[in-house]
């Protein structure tokens, strides 16, 4: 039985096309063939704001629902300033509702008025430089561009772009805190791996523009979660450099414009991602592959984590101790030693 | 037991999961139902694939290779069986796969119908973003927008007793109303009404503007009883629902599905209640599913029966199970010393890669420990107060323990983190058969009984688990059991020790105990019979004197030499 698997890229160049949608329905702002900046809103919601609820017939002083309904001036959609008339009674000694602040009234429901106040548009950022390829009517559009690309395993859901400076010479250099400096300000910086809270604390106050790192150790995590900047993990947690591949491609890339999309769904196998735009054009990435030999992989759980390699052979099973037969594959690691390796524990490079 | 076939038919059963589909192929062989073949793939709800037609089609391209059967042509399925043979009669799909239902629960009472709400919720796979009720000293407002910031898929309305309050309830309907009003159409939730029936009319057609509400029997008809059931099954629908539009190709699937796809859990439940049913003993049977993103629960017993979705699994799950427990909880389970940065680290690591396969002896230590501790929850969750004891059997599925452990591994990995009381029988299910007989059950119930009857089960064997307050190393039970063939057997028990009696894989035996010290096999102490007779599992059957709680040397070096001896016992 012919294996696919879907692959994990780290690719000097491709032709990337990334879709950008709203939850909802909303509004699309961009069109067919238009240039965008990563910064640029491709599409708007309408996202609701505080609420405020009026009881007509408490302040007004009436029994009835429907006499309270007759009493309003105001209909749904209406937007009011501070103090306009809501409702009122008539008459010598009229009682009057004002709103207490500027807003929209957006529902009437049993003598009650609800007033949207500071609604805030959701924005939808295009998040790379690139073309507008396709639109989707109420919903958002695909943004391409060509660049180098480079999937982490793990984001703190936060986006934004700088200059790359590496900072580790190796792949498995630590960061600590007083390789940071205001120089850096502005930055996406790439460390090998970090244990340290204080590096990331500082990194946040410069403040760079994003981190890459290889790996991160347990107890940061929340830390690295809650930064105001992106945050990629390129390997996972704990102490794994650097794999070689990204290792190199980002090395080459020094002082090139990054672009980090730390947002991700894990239960949808989404992944980070950072994007290196390039003035060249790529094909675009193989999204499944074949397990076959000379395949380029990636195994991704101790006691060789982060470690590349070359499929020899693939097996449709392989027998485990526990009696579990697995399908697996025989590779080479860049050290010429060969391991077998469960499917599950490998990410095929393509 | 035995049912005879009417008219036979082929029946496949897909299970979509979170990591993994399943498909399993029953058949008649020699005038018998059985299980012919089973397949399991990764599953391709995500990326790149986002649709479950691919890893449905590798499962069945597996199963072809497997039977020689050919049940696809251009990669659709055939249904139903041709003349040559190819294709089956029957199709059922069920999932668990998929992002769990956000839910807002309303109430009256926190501890009253919000508490019922809650059981109903916790049977299948939800996530209560917002809660409230009488109690909630929000305002109106803040309510409104605490449900909008939500972002729920359904709300579920519990609350007043029949007959009872109106006032109250009619309260909450118009602040969901009001909410309701400010959500554009295609954004609103799904409503589910289990609350006074009294008034069904009014709330419905106050809601009917707005959504079409489901409606199902109050959940708390009177202050003393709960009535689940119907408001679990209408949740099963909306979670079918829901999931069919997360899901691609689900509801291409459920065109030519038997019945309408259903949640595992719910599945698994059924047979469960089946299962008790059979037994006709009051002692009740426990499913336990341990999943990659949720462990289902199910315990039946008597008439009552409950189901658990608990969010917490050995993949997808297994950062929630961290965050529930202390790392020392999970270290000291280790039979070797590893670092305490490395387990923690590496557990955290394995959060990544849900399908990922443990290689080496100290990692496959460190999830074995860390399985333990999710069992432990497991545990907590179904007794916290009496522990686990009585029920006959348990049955066990999930990949983590029917397949990734050996038989021996599994079943002290099941004892430690379980830590049942008493007789019981643990059972494994490495194929999904439960999920896939619980979805066929409606459709031929012949079929289910007779592939249970062809031990397509695992019977790990019968555990008997006294307590005693006697010391450590003290003589406190003789074991005498004869075998079918007359053979007779004596073995002495320890306080602490863990003592297989090599009873063969299927052959019966009776089993006398003769306690030398105070011991009892139930929590209350209140036993009644000393003799009974067993089935002997692939491990024999073993007697765990090892006592209640189980109680770890603090000592590294004892603890772990202690790990390794229970191991050796076993032959782990």
């Amino acid at each position: 039985m012919t294996m696919i698997l879907p692959a994990h890229h780290i690719l000097p160049l491709a032709h990337l096309r990334r879709l950008r949608l709203l939850n909802g329905k909303g509004r699309v702002l961009v069109r067919p063939g238009q240039m965008v900046e990563a910064t640029d809103v491709i599409a708007e919601a309408p996202a609701p704001g505080q609420h405020l609820l009026l009881d007509v017939r408490k302040a007004l002083g009436v029994q009835r629902v429907s006499e309270a309904e007759q009493l309003i001036e105001r209909q749904v959609g209406e937007r009011v300033e501070k103090g306009d008339i809501l409702a009122q009674t008539r008459g010598l000694f009229a009682r009057i509702l004002r709103a207490p602040v500027a807003g929209q009234v957006v529902a009437i429901y049993k003598g009650q008025i609800l007033l949207e106040t500071q609604p805030q548009p959701y924005r939808l950022l295009a998040g790379l430089p690139g073309q507008i390829a396709e639109v989707f009517p109420e919903r958002g559009a695909i943004v391409e561009t060509h660049g180098a690309l480079i999937q982490g395993v793990w984001g703190n859901q936060q986006n934004n772009h700088g200059l790359l400076t590496m900072l580790a010479e190796t792949p498995d250099a630590p960061l600590k805190a007083d390789l940071l400096d205001l120089t850096l300000r502005g930055s996406v910086i790439v460390g090998g791996t970090c244990d340290q809270a204080e590096a990331l604390k500082s990194a946040a106050e410069i403040p760079v523009r994003g981190i890459i790192l290889g790996s991160l150790s347990a107890p940061l995590l929340p830390l690295a979660t809650d930064l105001n900047l992106p945050v990629i993990l390129l390997e996972g947690i704990g102490q794994i450099p650097i794999n070689r591949l990204a290792f190199q491609l980002l090395n080459t890339n020094q002082k090139r414009e990054v672009y980090l999309q730390a947002s991700w769904n894990p239960a949808l196998s989404e992944k980070p991602e950072i994007v290196i735009p390039l003035p060249a054009e790529g094909k675009a990435p193989e999204e499944a592959v074949e397990v076959a030999p000379g395949r380029t992989v990636r195994i991704i759980l101790p006691p060789h984590a982060g470690v590349i390699g070359k499929i020899i052979q693939p097996h449709s099973t392989v027998l485990l101790r526990s009696g579990q037969r697995i399908p697996a594959a025989e590779v080479e690691l860049e050290n010429s030693q060969r391991v077998t390796v469960p499917l599950f524990n490998l990410d095929i490079i393509a | 037991m035995s049912s005879s076939i009417v008219e036979a038919e082929s029946i496949l059963a897909v299970d979509i999961g979170s990591v993994f589909t399943r498909a399993l192929l029953f058949d008649v062989v020699e005038e018998r139902y059985r299980m012919i073949a089973t397949a399991q793939v990764r599953s391709t709800i995500g990326a790149p694939f986002f649709d479950i037609s691919e890893s449905i089609f590798q499962a069945l391209t597996r199963l072809e290779e497997i039977t020689g059967r050919h049940l696809m042509e251009e990669a659709h399925l055939i249904l139903p069986t041709q003349d040559d043979g190819s294709g089956v009669d029957r199709f059922v799909l069920t999932f668990s796969a998929g992002q769990p239902l956000r839910v807002v629960a309303m109430g009256l009472l926190e501890d009253v119908s919000l508490a019922s709400a809650r059981k109903v919720l916790e049977s299948t796979y939800c996530h209560i973003v917002e809660q409230i009720s009488l109690n909630d000293r929000r305002k109106p407002e803040a309510q409104i927008d605490a449900i909008l910031r939500a972002r729920p898929d359904l709300v579920l309305i519990a609350g007043g007793t029949d007959q009872g309050a109106t006032r109250s309830m009619a309260k909450l309907i118009d602040l969901l109303v009001l909410t309701l009003q400010l959500l554009p159409p295609e954004s609103r939730p799904d409503v589910l009404y289990a609350g006074n029936t009294a008034i069904t009319k009014q709330v419905t057609d106050r809601l009917e503007p707005f959504v079409r509400p489901h409606v199902v029997p109050n959940v708390r008809p009177n202050i003393d009883q709960e009535n689940l059931l119907p408001a679990q099954e209408k949740l099963s629908e909306i979670v079918y629902l829901r999931r069919s539009h997360q899901l691609g190709g689900l509801q291409s699937y459920s065109t030519i599905s038997s019945v309408t796809p259903q949640p595992s859990l719910r599945a698994f439940g059924r047979m469960i209640q089946f299962l008790n049913k059979l037994s006709g003993t009051s002692q009740g049977v426990l499913g336990i599913d341990l999943g990659s993103a949720t462990t289902g629960v199910a315990a039946a017993r008597q008439e009552i029966f409950s189901m658990l979705a608990l969010p917490f699994g050995s993949g997808y799950g297994l950062a929630a199970a961290l965050e529930r427990t202390p790392l020392e909880s999970i270290t000291r389970w280790l039979p070797m010393h590893v670092p305490d940065e490395m387990v923690r680290d590496y557990l955290w690591h394995r959060t990544l890669y849900p399908a990922a396969v443990p290689q080496g002896l100290e990692f496959q230590a460190i999830e074995q420990a860390m399985l333990r501790q999710t069992l432990a929850l497991v545990a907590n969750r179904i007794s916290s107060e009496e522990g686990i004891y009585g029920f006959e059997p348990i049955l066990v599925s999930g990949y983590a323990l029917t397949q990734a452990l050996s038989p021996a591994q599994a079943l002290l990995t099941l004892l430690d983190g379980l830590q049942p009381i008493g007789v019981t029988t643990f059972i494994l299910d490495p194929y999904g058969l439960l999920t896939a007989l619980g979805a066929i059950a409606p459709l031929n119930p012949t079929l289910v009984v007779q592939t249970l009857e062809s031990n397509a089960l695992l019977n790990l064997g019968t555990v008997i688990a006294p307590i005693s307050a006697a010391r450590y190393g003290t003589p406190i039970l003789k074991v005498r059991y004869e075998l079918e063939n007359g053979e007779t057997s004596t073995v002495d028990v320890r306080q602490g020790m863990l003592v297989p009696l090599p009873i063969p894989n299927g052959q019966r035996a009776r089993l006398h105990l003769h306690p030398l010290r105070p011991l009892h096999l139930t929590p209350t102490g209140k036993d009644t019979t000393r003799s009974f007779r067993i089935t002997g599992g692939l491990l024999g059957a073993v007697i765990d004197a090892r006592g209640r709680p189980l109680e770890l040397p603090s000592d590294s070096a004892r603890r772990r030499d202690l790990l390794k001896r229970w191991m050796a016992a076993l032959g782990s």
